[in-house]
């Protein structure tokens, strides 16, 4: 009975920037660890906690989302040893960090990509900027955990949303993991919230939430048709993205906005 | 048209306006008796064997006869459109494709006269309008996504776009020319085919359409017109051959269609109700700011879906403004649609006008203060006069939900937040209007409104090149733009 005996870590939510247990007290096992099993009202909660940090984030400068997005970056490069424990390995996490780094790199340049300046047939200025659209919930791919994650989240973080993640349910611990990287970053509180548990449980609370604007199908399985349907009942975006990563990803994220104004002396 | 010559007593203004009707010929169109479906190139009588009659709202007269589409039409529309996406019509070069949307963009502004005319006589809008807006701008969009047919690579670099395939396209009945075209002509430009539903009380437009297409040319089949009632949307809706569903009209209808779809893989873009708060500060350009509320509210009877159907007014000016707007609205012309001089036409169905009367009805019963100029409104028709209510709780009805009628509600603000505040405190988000003189402010405003068009200093501006379209429970994706082509395209 010699020699120091580790800490073990409690994998936990990330909610508001806080790594609560679940309200529920419930834990499942994933991966060899008790994973907490978030309730219904933690995904309610961490609506609140996206939405309350929503005017902060859409409201940094695109320079600044860009700076914060590569500081996930950095944070995230830290931990790779860590991460790679939690995924398929050491290559997953490097893809991971490097879309990371691409999307941080596409912040200040969406709305010369996706805006424009419109030719009217009038005296007016009329122009087109493309905005976040608001609070957005993500049903992250089951596998890759690590890569699969990180491609949907951050192209909806570099166009400006506050984000809830429902992880994967069979390998959760690498959304644990990137959650502490996450926190360890210059990310605002609640811009990025992750939940682990029953997906089946989770997705529909989110998709049919009156205060999410838009909800990502992408890896909802055999649930998204559910999922789709329950998304009407506030017009809620819904998002079938791919596993690449583009422009267009993030665009799936955004709202256009046109200004006119009248040209005159 | 002696029940249309009347004598109006402005209210809040001291002059007495005296105006010579001089309505536009009906002549310049005919309508047939009655009018099929349009598939496949032609006039069909529709297998459900329904008819029904369709109105001048303005007096309550029979135009013509129309088919009901029932759903073996609907399948029957649907397998044209298809047969003419398979057999030439998505593997034609996007540069002859161009070619037959300019022919139609040439036609409709050849027959002009004869589509305003229609749209007036359908629709109940004054002849201004369809003459002035409606028309040229239906005939600029097909000008405008023609010149895309052939360029559709350069909108969407590394991204090899294709078309979808068949489009299922609902319109309302607020602009039936001017919606088709929104929807028809980026359709075509991507190299799909269509089949459109216009709306139960105004078909007639698209019909005249169905001409159009066959004058230019188009092959039987890319175009396909059926008309009906909302079974005949509801069967374009789940047609499991639609590739894809753009739909324009309420938020109710917009969400059904939403669930209806969910899991089947079509593609969807809504462009649904809204409140849009028209914002007037104190340092704002009053008389222009009253030519804005008018334009905004009063356009098209107040039948648009950007309608400024909330005035938020800052305090300061709250008096003033009100009372420069009375005074306006007593110079309004309300009356024969056909009329060159008429500002606001007829309501469009009788069951527009119950919506609008109970909703009146409701603001007055929720204690709001009601002003109406003194007009005489034909007795035969469907007609409202223009209204302002003051004195609005953000809580009241009319203040929440949409009226679609020549109604504004009033409220004010004392700080730029507090507009921001209350314009957004709306489940709609399709647009907004600004009024002041000081730059910063316009953009500082249009920055936090959450609507998909903020007007600065103008309202209810449109242009084929300008994207439209909703945030929130508005609806979502744009139409007009290169952002409007997404919408039809897949990509590889």
């Amino acid at each position: 009975m010699s020699g120091r005996l580790p800490v073990r870590k409690t994998y936990k939510l990330f909610i508001g920037g806080a790594f609560p247990r679940s309200e529920s007290g419930r834990t499942f096992e994933a991966q060899g660890q008790n994973v907490a099993r978030a309730s219904r009202k933690d995904a309610r909660d961490a609506v609140k906690a996206a939405r309350g940090a929503f005017a902060t984030w859409s409201g940094a400068t695109a320079y600044n989302r860009g700076q914060v997005l590569y500081r996930l970056a950095e944070m995230m490069e830290a931990r790779s040893a860590d991460l790679a424990a939690t995924c398929s390995g050491a290559d997953e996490v490097e893809a991971a960090v490097d879309r990371v780094v691409w999307y941080a790199g596409w912040t200040d340049k969406l709305s010369q990509v996706l805006g424009a300046s419109n030719a009217v047939a009038g005296p007016y200025f009329s122009f087109s900027v493309p905005e976040p659209t608001g609070v957005v919930a993500i049903v992250v791919p089951e596998s890759p955990a690590l890569l699969g994650l990180v491609s949907r989240v951050a192209p909806a973080l570099a166009g400006g949303n506050a984000v809830v993640a429902v992880a994967s349910e069979s390998h959760p611990l690498a959304a644990i993991e990137l959650a502490e990287a996450a926190a360890t970053s210059d990310l605002p509180a609640g811009v990025l919230n992750i939940l682990t548990g029953r997906r089946a449980e989770l997705a529909p609370v989110l998709a049919a939430h009156m205060d999410v604007n838009a909800i990502d199908v992408t890896g909802a399985g055999e649930v998204g048709a559910e999922l789709e349907a329950l998304a009407a009942d506030n017009v809620k975006r819904v998002v079938h993205g791919g596993d690449g990563q583009s422009p267009w990803e993030i665009s799936a994220f955004l709202e256009l906005k046109t200004v006119w104004h009248p040209i005159g002396t | 048209m002696a029940d249309l010559d009347r004598t109006r007593v402005p209210a809040a203004a001291p002059l007495a306006w005296e105006y010579a009707p001089a309505p536009e010929s009906r002549d310049v169109v005919r309508f047939q008796e009655r009018y099929g479906l349009f598939v496949g190139g032609e006039l069909v009588d529709p297998r459900s064997a329904e008819w029904y009659s369709t109105i001048e709202p303005a007096n309550e007269d029979h135009l013509a006869d129309i088919a009901l589409a029932g759903e073996e039409d609907v399948d029957l529309a649907v397998r044209a459109a298809r047969d003419a996406f398979e057999n030439g019509w998505s593997t034609l070069p996007g540069s002859e494709r161009a070619k037959y949307v300019f022919r139609i963009a040439r036609i409709l502004l050849e027959r002009s006269r004869e589509f305003a005319v229609a749209e007036s006589l359908n629709s109940g809008k004054p002849i201004k309008e369809s003459r002035d807006v409606d028309v040229p701008i239906a005939a600029a969009h097909f000008f405008y996504y023609a010149g895309w047919a052939d360029k559709l690579e350069y909108a969407f670099p590394n991204r090899r776009p294709q078309p979808l395939g068949v489009a299922g396209q609902i319109i309302p009945w607020n602009f039936p020319l001017l919606m088709l075209a929104w929807k028809i002509a980026p359709a075509l430009a991507c190299g799909n085919t269509v089949v459109l539903k216009p709306s139960h009380t105004t078909p007639l437009t698209a019909l005249l359409f169905a001409d159009a297409c066959r004058q230019a040319g188009l092959p039987p089949g890319v175009v396909n017109i059926v008309t009906g009632d909302g079974r005949t949307g509801a069967a374009i809706v789940r047609h499991p051959d639609v590739d894809k569903i753009a739909f324009t009209g309420s938020t109710g209808v917009g969400k059904d269609i939403q669930r209806a779809i969910a899991g089947t893989g079509k593609r969807l873009t809504l462009e649904l109700g809204g409140k849009a708060a028209n914002i007037v500060f104190d340092d704002a350009a009053l008389d222009q700011a009253v030519e804005g509320i008018v334009n905004g509210i009063f356009f098209n009877q107040g039948e648009v879906c950007c309608a400024g159907s909330r005035l938020l007014v800052q305090e300061s000016v709250h008096e003033q403004l009100i009372a420069k707007l009375k005074r306006r609205m007593g110079t309004l012309r309300v009356g024969d649609p056909l009329d060159k001089n008429t500002d606001v036409g007829a309501i469009n169905s009788r069951e527009q006008l119950e919506r609008i009367e109970e909703l009146v009805e409701s603001g007055r019963e929720e204690g709001a203060e009601i002003f109406q100029p003194e007009c005489v409104l034909p007795e035969r028709g469907f007609w409202h006069a223009p209204t302002v209510f003051t004195n609005v709780a953000q809580s009241y009805r009319i203040a929440q939900e949409e009226i679609f009628g020549p109604v504004l509600s009033v409220l004010t603000f004392r700080t730029p937040e507090e507009a921001v505040e209350k314009a957004n405190n709306t489940a709609y988000g399709l647009s907004a209007g600004v009024w002041t003189e000081k730059g910063a402010r316009i953009f500082w405003m249009a920055e936090r409104l959450r609507a998909g068009v903020v007007w600065g200093n103008t309202f209810n501006r449109f242009d084929p090149a300008s994207p439209f379209g909703g945030y929130k429970e508005s609806g979502f994706g744009r139409e007009g733009g290169r952002h409007g082509l997404e919408a039809y395209l897949r990509f590889e």
